[in-house]
């Protein structure tokens, strides 16, 4: 674990994997829960947990450097099950990516159990992990102007669902109906760090 | 509709609604926002007897015309500019009474890039995420002005100041930005570095509320390789592969993927929010405190 000052009242965590930066964020959300850190913003990343508005960060970092990572993150209880239709344009070049027919992806990703590693890009754009190496994909040569909202995709390491439509470069693999942000709904986000997601192919659900 | 709002006249080329913004929320992809230049929302807010984080109004060069359906008592600060109620010359930069059904008038900057304009009771449009502010990057918050709109506006809650004129610093001739190196500056050669706070900068036309775009030498990295994405913080200086820095300022991001140079001391990103393209930039190396 490294710590890098950000400024005069930030400090930048950086560790070696994305399940430690997940296991060191649930750690700093405890550490605030209980009153024993103090942090406007507490922002996981891939390798990183950013921690901004704090009071003394040289401390803070000598601190976090004197600690041990947290083994694993703790595993929330819940799962978010997101319906989903695989019929995205670029399911069949993430096949051939794969070596495996179209309807192979859907049942490879609709058999992982994906984490919210961290967000960005957009209110409630989730960097889901989960998928073994063997699965990642590159992003697009060229991104589209405008991925539809509720577009399911595959970059790298990570899933994501577009929140709304905007541009991306992601592999689109499929369609879900279900509302990502909502700024009038209590959570606004569905996906936030550290929530368990599965994906429910519409068809199969509809049958149960 | 109640008496208490403002019809817009004259919305200008991009006149947004800003309070102290939205911070906390950065975890889910929540850009802060939030008024620019922070300092002088809190004053016209003071003018006018509103509590600092009264949401107001941030115009960009061009200013903005409204007309209150009841009478108000407004400030306009930041970039100097002319102010009329009704055509005739009012104060700049003190509290202005406006009769119902009057037009106030901010007038284009005359030096600096944006006005912000308090009315008393506040601009009262429903916040999202506890803030009011428009966010140009995620689309949080209400749109921009538009000519025809109306904006509720909330109750006085207490009388206007009592004062002719309030200082505030004049919109920068040079812009001095005073950095603490990191976290990536060992992303960037040695020699990128001494250019970096040692040569000059121009703000470039494209800069927004994002970000303060500078046109000057380009920052070569020493090596290649990407960097995962990672938390960004106001002021982060972000390098893009063209080598030109970006200041993050109130509509960044919340994660990033190029490396953040150096960061700018916050109390020195208010003047950014006033600096014209083709102002002058200098970053001055300093230690963090």
């Amino acid at each position: 674990m490294r710590t890098l000052r950000v400024g005069d009242d930030a400090l930048l965590v950086e560790v070696s994997s994305g399940e430690q930066a997940q296991a060191l964020h649930a750690e700093l959300l405890r550490r605030r829960a209980e009153g024993s850190l103090s942090a406007r913003e507490i922002v996981p990343a891939a390798r990183t947990v950013l921690l901004d508005g704090i009071p003394d960060p040289a401390r803070l970092a000598s601190e976090l450097t004197a600690c041990e990572v947290p083994a694993a993150p703790p595993r929330a209880r819940e799962v978010v099950e997101l319906a989903v239709r695989y019929d995205g344009p670029d399911l069949a070049d993430v096949a051939a990516h794969w070596g495996v027919r179209p309807e192979e992806v859907a049942r490879i990703h609709a058999d992982t159990e994906f984490t919210v590693a961290f967000c960005g890009f957009a209110p409630g754009f989730g960097y889901l992990t989960g998928l073994p190496a063997r699965y990642h994909v590159p992003r697009r040569d060229t991104p589209r102007t405008a991925v539809p909202a509720g577009s399911v995709a595959l970059a790298g390491p990570y899933t994501g669902v577009y929140p709304r439509s905007s541009p991306g470069g992601w592999q689109l693999i499929g369609t879900t109906d279900a509302v990502l942000w909502d700024h009038t709904r209590v959570p606004a986000a569905l996906l936030a760090p550290g929530t368990r997601v599965r994906f429910v192919p519409a068809a199969a659900r509809r049958r149960s | 509709m109640t008496d208490r709002a403002l019809a817009v006249v004259r919305a200008g080329a991009l006149t947004t609604v800003q309070d102290t913004g939205r911070p906390g929320h950065a975890h889910l992809g929540v850009p802060r926002s939030g008024a620019l230049d922070g300092p002088t929302a809190a004053l016209v807010n003071r003018l006018v007897g509103n509590p600092p984080g009264a949401a107001v109004l941030e115009t960009t060069l061009s200013g903005v015309a409204v007309r209150p359906r009841s009478a108000v008592v407004a400030a306009v600060a930041g970039a100097p500019c002319a102010v009329t109620v009704d055509g005739r010359p009012a104060a700049w930069g003190a509290p202005v009474h406006v009769p119902a059904g009057a037009v106030l008038d901010v007038g284009p900057a005359v030096k600096g890039v944006r006005c912000y304009v308090a009315v008393s009771g506040g601009i009262a449009v429903a916040p999202v995420l506890g803030s009011r502010s428009t966010d140009l990057l995620s689309g949080l918050g209400p749109p921009p002005l538009a000519d025809g709109m109306v904006l509720p506006l909330g109750p006085p809650t207490a009388l206007h100041a009592r004062v002719d004129v309030a200082p505030r610093p004049s919109p920068p001739r040079e812009l001095v930005l005073h950095v603490t190196l990191g976290p990536r500056d060992d992303w960037f050669t040695a020699d990128a570095v001494r250019t970096f706070t040692s040569r000059a900068y121009r703000v470039s036309p494209a800069s927004n509320r994002i970000g303060l775009r500078t046109e000057g030498p380009a920052l070569e990295r020493s090596g290649p390789g990407e960097l995962p994405s990672e938390g960004m913080v106001l002021g982060a200086v972000q390098v893009p592969p063209d080598g030109r820095p970006v200041v993050f300022l109130a509509d960044h991001p919340t994660t990033g993927g190029y490396p953040v140079i150096a960061v700018v001391r916050a109390q020195d990103l208010p003047a950014a929010a006033q600096a014209v393209p083709g102002t002058p930039v200098r970053f001055i190396a300093v230690r963090a405190r």
